[in-house]
C-alpha cells in the first residue's frame, strides 16, 4: 500500500512540473505585453488580490486531488484522470503565481495537507470514490463559476480573458466528471455564471 | 394630454413600481432557490462552517464585517465596520471591490434576483447552528 501511495506521489510531482512552462509562458506572455504597451502605470492591486484567491482556489484544488489520489479509494483509469485533473490545477497555480510576482504582488501559500482536509470535511463526507467525484465535481463547478464571476472585475482585458479561459478548464473538469457520475447533463443553457 | 397618452404614463409608472420591487433584495429571496445557487457559484471558495479561501458564512447575517472567527481578512475589510444586512449583502455582491476598496473578493453575482435568493439562503442559514 505505501508502495502505491509513494509511487502516486512520485507520478503527481513529476505531473504538475512538466505543466508548469507552457500554462506560465502562455498566460505571462499575453498579460505582460498588455502592460507593456499600456505606458503608464496603473492601479493593479485589485487585479493582484483577485488573482490571489484565485491562487488559493488552486491551492486547494490541487490538495483535494492529493488527497483522493493518496485515498486509496480510486480506481486505476478514475486515478488517471484525477492526475490529469490535478496537472492542470498545477499549471493554473504556476501561472498565477508568475502573474502575481509580475504585477508586483505577494503569492499566498498552500495550506497544510491537514488543514485541506479539515476545511473541506474531508473525515466525515468521503467514504469512497463517488464522494471523492463528487467532492471534485463540486470544487470544479466552484472554481468554473468563481472565474467567470470575477471577470468583470478586473481592470486588465488580458486578465479577463485569462480568467474566461480558466474557467473553460474547470468547467471542461466538470463536465467529465459528471458523467463519470452518470449524472445527466444539465437540460437548460447558460449552465454556468450568474 | 390625450386619455391615451395619459394610460400609456400610468402603465409605464406601475411597470417602473413592479420593477422596483422586483429588485428588492428584502421581498423577493427565496433561500430553497439560494441554497442552490449558493452551492453552485459561492462553495468554489466558502463553506457555511468553515473558513476557506473565504471566510465561513454561517452567522454572515447580522455580523459585523471582517469578524469571522480566525479568517484572515484584507484590511479594508477588517476597518469597515459595518453590519451585513440585506442592503449591504446586495451592494457586496454586485461588486465588493467598489463597496470595499483594497478587499481580496472580486466575485460579482450580477443577476439581481439571484442575488436576493443567495441573501435569503444567507439570513436562514445565519439563524440556524452547524448541522
Amino acid at each position: 500500500m505505501s508502495k502505491i501511495i509513494q509511487s502516486r506521489r512520485s507520478m503527481l510531482g513529476t505531473m504538475g512540473g512538466s505543466m508548469l512552462s507552457v500554462a506560465a509562458i502562455g498566460v505571462l506572455g499575453n498579460t505582460s505585453v498588455a502592460h507593456a504597451m499600456d505606458g503608464h502605470e496603473k492601479d493593479m492591486s485589485g487585479d493582484v488580490a483577485i488573482l490571489n484567491v484565485a491562487l488559493g482556489l488552486e491551492h486547494e484544488a490541487i490538495g483535494a486531488y492529493q488527497i483522493g489520489a493518496e485515498s486509496g479509494l480510486l480506481e486505476k483509469g478514475v486515478l488517471d484522470v484525477a492526475v490529469l485533473f490535478q496537472g492542470h490545477h498545477k499549471g493554473h497555480r504556476d501561472a498565477l503565481i508568475a502573474a502575481i510576482g509580475k504585477m508586483g504582488g505577494t503569492a499566498v501559500e498552500s495550506k497544510t495537507t491537514a488543514q485541506y482536509v479539515e476545511e473541506l470535511d474531508i473525515a466525515n463526507t468521503v467514504k469512497g470514490q463517488a464522494d471523492v467525484l463528487k467532492l471534485a465535481q463540486k470544487l470544479e463547478r466552484g472554481a468554473a463559476n468563481a472565474y467567470l464571476g470575477v471577470i468583470p472585475s478586473f481592470s486588465d482585458d488580458g486578465l479577463k480573458q485569462i480568467s474566461g479561459r480558466l474557467a473553460a478548464d474547470e468547467a471542461s473538469h466538470w463536465a467529465i466528471l459528471s458523467h463519470v457520475l452518470g449524472e445527466s447533463f444539465p437540460a437548460e443553457p447558460l449552465m454556468f455564471g450568474g | 394630454m390625450t386619455v391615451a397618452y395619459k394610460i400609456l404614463l400610468a402603465c409605464a409608472a406601475g411597470g417602473l413600481v413592479t420593477a422596483a420591487a422586483a429588485h428588492d433584495p428584502e421581498s423577493t429571496g427565496d433561500a430553497d432557490k439560494g441554497a442552490e445557487i449558493y452551492e453552485a457559484s459561492c462553495t468554489g471558495c466558502h463553506s457555511l462552517d468553515r473558513n476557506r479561501i473565504g471566510p465561513a458564512h454561517r452567522g454572515v447575517y447580522g455580523r459585523q464585517a471582517g469578524t469571522a472567527e480566525d479568517y484572515n481578512y484584507s484590511a479594508a475589510l477588517a476597518a469597515a465596520g459595518f453590519t451585513w444586512d440585506t442592503a449591504k449583502l446586495d451592494e457586496w455582491l454586485t461588486n465588493p471591490q467598489a463597496m470595499v476598496r483594497g478587499t481580496k473578493m472580486g466575485f460579482r453575482l450580477g443577476d439581481p434576483q439571484k442575488r436576493s435568493d443567495v441573501i435569503a439562503f444567507l439570513k436562514r442559514e445565519s439563524a440556524q447552528t452547524e448541522q
